[in-house]
């Protein structure tokens, strides 16, 4: 049993000596200046978070003023503001950001079993660049809003009158280019900082899901900048590219911005599958089926993200040829998304399930995304698609892949590496209550609005005929219990803050490598160079009683070959 | 305080690599540079020719010979590993599947667009606009 026992020994003595990346130095500027990937993690983290409590008061709003037909508690240029604010919000500073920059940040490296990111230094401004980017939406606020919706569609945005549309294009640009240097800090990481052992083929399929995303977020990203620089040059200098009543083609504009805005919805959902895989696999403690499935259906999804785009388009005035090819290329993104679910699906099949608060937001996300994945195939439809477009069907289909499937992941993996991000445990019964009030609340909220879509609800309208206010007075109540569910999981993350249990190094029972270093890990992550094993065998991982929690028994694994010392070398 | 103390594997690194990437010989860049050079001539001389439907072939195939020359030795490709080919040459496919698709669709459409110049530069054109780069004025249309 000496294979057991060193490294059980290493991780009680680094939890003991209470050196980790929390208390590594103190300070403000330790923190500020920090070049530590987890800390950058931490603090995107709550940044994200901050923004998501924002872009939620505005859901909230908008959602209150729709209880009624006619004048609630604002007037109708206030309530474009709020959906807007809400879109813009939700989108660039929360939901692409949330999982790549905040917890990939944290997670990636250590799941790889290196030090830190390939370019630290490009992460921190990758940071900042948020934070410009942030303020820049803000002070949009500051001198007179915008009321464009988040896509910033022309011909109304070069005409509005609103004081702040140049800000937030300005804004938008920024967090395009702290999304570009998270990406390019991954890819590069990934591709060269990969430690001996750690092959492609062994990496944690969220190591490949971040890598699709990653290359998305290069290749995509600079394709919005320059879109949103033609649209700022247009609004003030009046030079005719997208502004028809000088000679430009707001068609063309449609085309710019969703030939980024659809990859960047893969942005969003390729890294929650990812966090998805891991979720499910640990916690029903069975080998992920299909590995090389998934790992390459992230990759297929993130090239076929680039040539679908015109299916937002149908109704805009696009070619009938070009409508037709999008139309048939979209349907195709449905196989990869399928195999992932098929496989997610046949992993819990026969497994241990441990219905743990990720679980339960892993099981979350497999329904909500059948529903939002399969609801995508009436709107990639041509002839269904004329009906649905710009209704509140595809306000609720979206929301059940952006919401109910990305930001569910989010939180999800938030609870899934809570443990190892704070070193503190939750209370499990108050996490899993969260996730099912927000479930029920989400199902609440967006479900009634497929049933306002398909009758012929608009999206985006301030008033409407008095036979919808039934599915309205629903959905607003789904949503503040939606809200409810949110609190309730925010009070429960703090409470784990102030008095929550010391959480072991392997609190769910998981193999890859992040699971073998301390609970919150060292500031350089590994004492010693981490074994790389098969990290969905979950055969030698035992349940420890002195650490309350799990420890990989190496003599159990049959995929090390023993009597051979671990590999220690440098980087290839 | 703050995180300066650089991380064991990041000092390996510095010494087991040159601090200078790799030099290109003066002689290659001033000859790459003269080349540029000429062709940006050229573009300007073959203005003068015309050869109707190829004209814009014509300056596209020129532009791409001198983006080939910039990133082979500007930009150090031809010494890099060929996997970086691999991916400028990829980027480039996405740019042009991108305006691509985008010419598909304008080119689909365009027939079903108004002719003539549009209300607001119709407007600067009857003020006052002697160059300006759209020639035809009102009075040529409703001829
Ligand atoms: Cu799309």
């Amino acid at each position: 049993m000496t294979t057991l026992d060193a490294p059980r020994h290493d991780i009680l003595d680094t939890t003991a000596t209470g050196d980790n990346y929390l208390t590594h130095s103190r300070g403000f500027l330790s923190w500020a200046l920090t070049l530590d990937h987890k800390r950058i993690g931490v603090m995107y983290m709550v940044a994200v978070l901050c923004s998501f409590f924002l872009g939620g008061v505005f859901a909230l709003l908008l959602r209150t003023e729709l209880l009624t037909p006619g004048r609630t508690i604002v007037d109708a240029d206030t309530y474009n503001q709020f959906f807007t604010l809400h879109g813009a919000i939700m989108v660039f500073l929360v939901i692409i950001p949330s999982i790549p920059a905040a917890l990939g940040n944290f997670v990636l490296p250590i799941m790889l079993g290196a030090k830190d990111v390939a370019f630290p230094r490009l992460n921190l401004a990758s940071f900042y660049l948020w934070i410009g980017g942030a303020i820049f939406t803000l002070y949009s606020l500051a001198v007179g809003g915008f009321d464009t919706g988040w896509t910033f569609d022309t011909p109304y945005s070069t005409t509005t009158t609103a004081g702040g549309v140049i800000p937030v294009l300005m804004g938008v640009f920024i967090l395009g280019f702290s999304s570009i240097f998270t990406g390019l800090n991954f890819i590069v990481t990934i591709h060269k900082l990969r430690p001996p052992g750690m092959t492609w083929f062994k990496m944690p399929l969220f190591l490949w899901a971040l890598y699709s995303t990653a290359l998305i977020q290069v290749l995509a990203t600079p394709v919005l900048a320059i879109t949103l620089c033609l649209l700022i040059v247009e609004r003030t200098l009046n030079i005719g590219i997208f502004n028809p009543s000088m000679g430009g083609d707001p068609v063309l504009y449609q085309h710019f911005f969703w030939f980024y805005s659809h990859p960047a919805v893969y942005i969003m959902i390729v890294p929650a599958m990812g966090i998805i895989s891991e979720i499910i696999a640990v916690h029903s403690h069975r080998h992920i089926f299909g590995y090389t499935y998934i790992a390459f259906s992230s990759v297929a999804i993130a090239m076929f993200s680039f040539i679908v785009w015109g299916h937002h388009m149908f109704t805009s005035g696009q070619s009938g040829v070009m409508n037709t090819i999008f139309s048939l290329i979209s349907f195709s993104v449905g196989i990869p998304s399928a195999v992932k679910t098929f496989n997610w699906v046949m992993t819990l099949y026969k497994g241990t399930i441990s219905l743990t608060a990720p679980m339960c937001y892993g099981l979350a996300f497999l329904f909500l995304f059948t529903i939002g994945g399969l609801t995508g195939l009436h709107c990639a439809t041509l002839a269904t698609d004329v009906h649905l477009h710009d209704t509140y069907f595809v306000v609720a289909h979206f929301h059940y892949v952006m919401m109910g499937s990305a930001l569910i992941a989010m939180i999800g993996g938030l609870h899934h590496w809570w443990p190892k991000m704070t070193g503190r445990m939750y209370h499990e019964g108050t996490g899993i209550a969260g996730c099912i009030i927000i479930f029920v609340g989400f199902n609440m909220t967006f479900f009634t609005q497929f049933m306002l879509g398909s009758q012929g609800m608009p999206r985006r309208y301030y008033d409407y005929q008095p036979e919808f206010q039934t599915y309205h007075i629903v959905s607003t109540i789904g949503a503040y219990i939606m809200a409810a569910g949110f609190v309730t999981t925010a009070v429960c993350l703090m409470q784990s803050l102030m008095s929550g249990r010391r959480a072991p190094a392997n609190p769910w029972g998981g193999r890859s490598l992040e699971w073998q270093c301390a609970s919150p890990p060292r500031h350089d992550n590994f004492e010693h160079p981490p074994t790389v094993g098969d990290c969905y065998d979950f055969t030698p991982v035992v349940w420890d009683e002195r650490q309350q929690g799990y420890v990989v028994d190496r003599a159990l694994d049959t995929h090390i070959p023993h009597g051979k010392s671990p590999n220690t070398g440098g980087h290839q | 305080m703050s995180h300066t103390d650089p991380s064991p594997h990041s000092a390996a690194h510095a010494t087991d690599q040159p601090l200078v990437g790799h030099l290109v010989p003066v002689r290659i860049l001033i000859s790459t540079a003269a080349a540029l050079l000429a062709l940006t001539i050229i573009t300007v001389a073959v203005r003068y020719i015309d050869v109707g439907e190829f004209n814009v072939w014509v300056a596209i195939g020129i532009a791409v010979v001198k983006a080939a020359l910039v990133a082979t030795f500007f930009m150090h490709l031809k010494w890099d590993r060929p996997f970086n080919v691999l991916v400028f040459v990829g980027c480039t496919l996405f740019v042009v599947l991108m305006i691509a698709f985008c010419v598909l669709d304008t080119s689909q459409y365009r027939d079903t667009q108004f002719t003539g110049n549009p209300p607001m530069a119709q407007e600067t054109l009857d003020a006052n606009a002697p160059g300006a780069p759209i020639t035809q004025k009102k009075a040529d249309i409703n001829r």
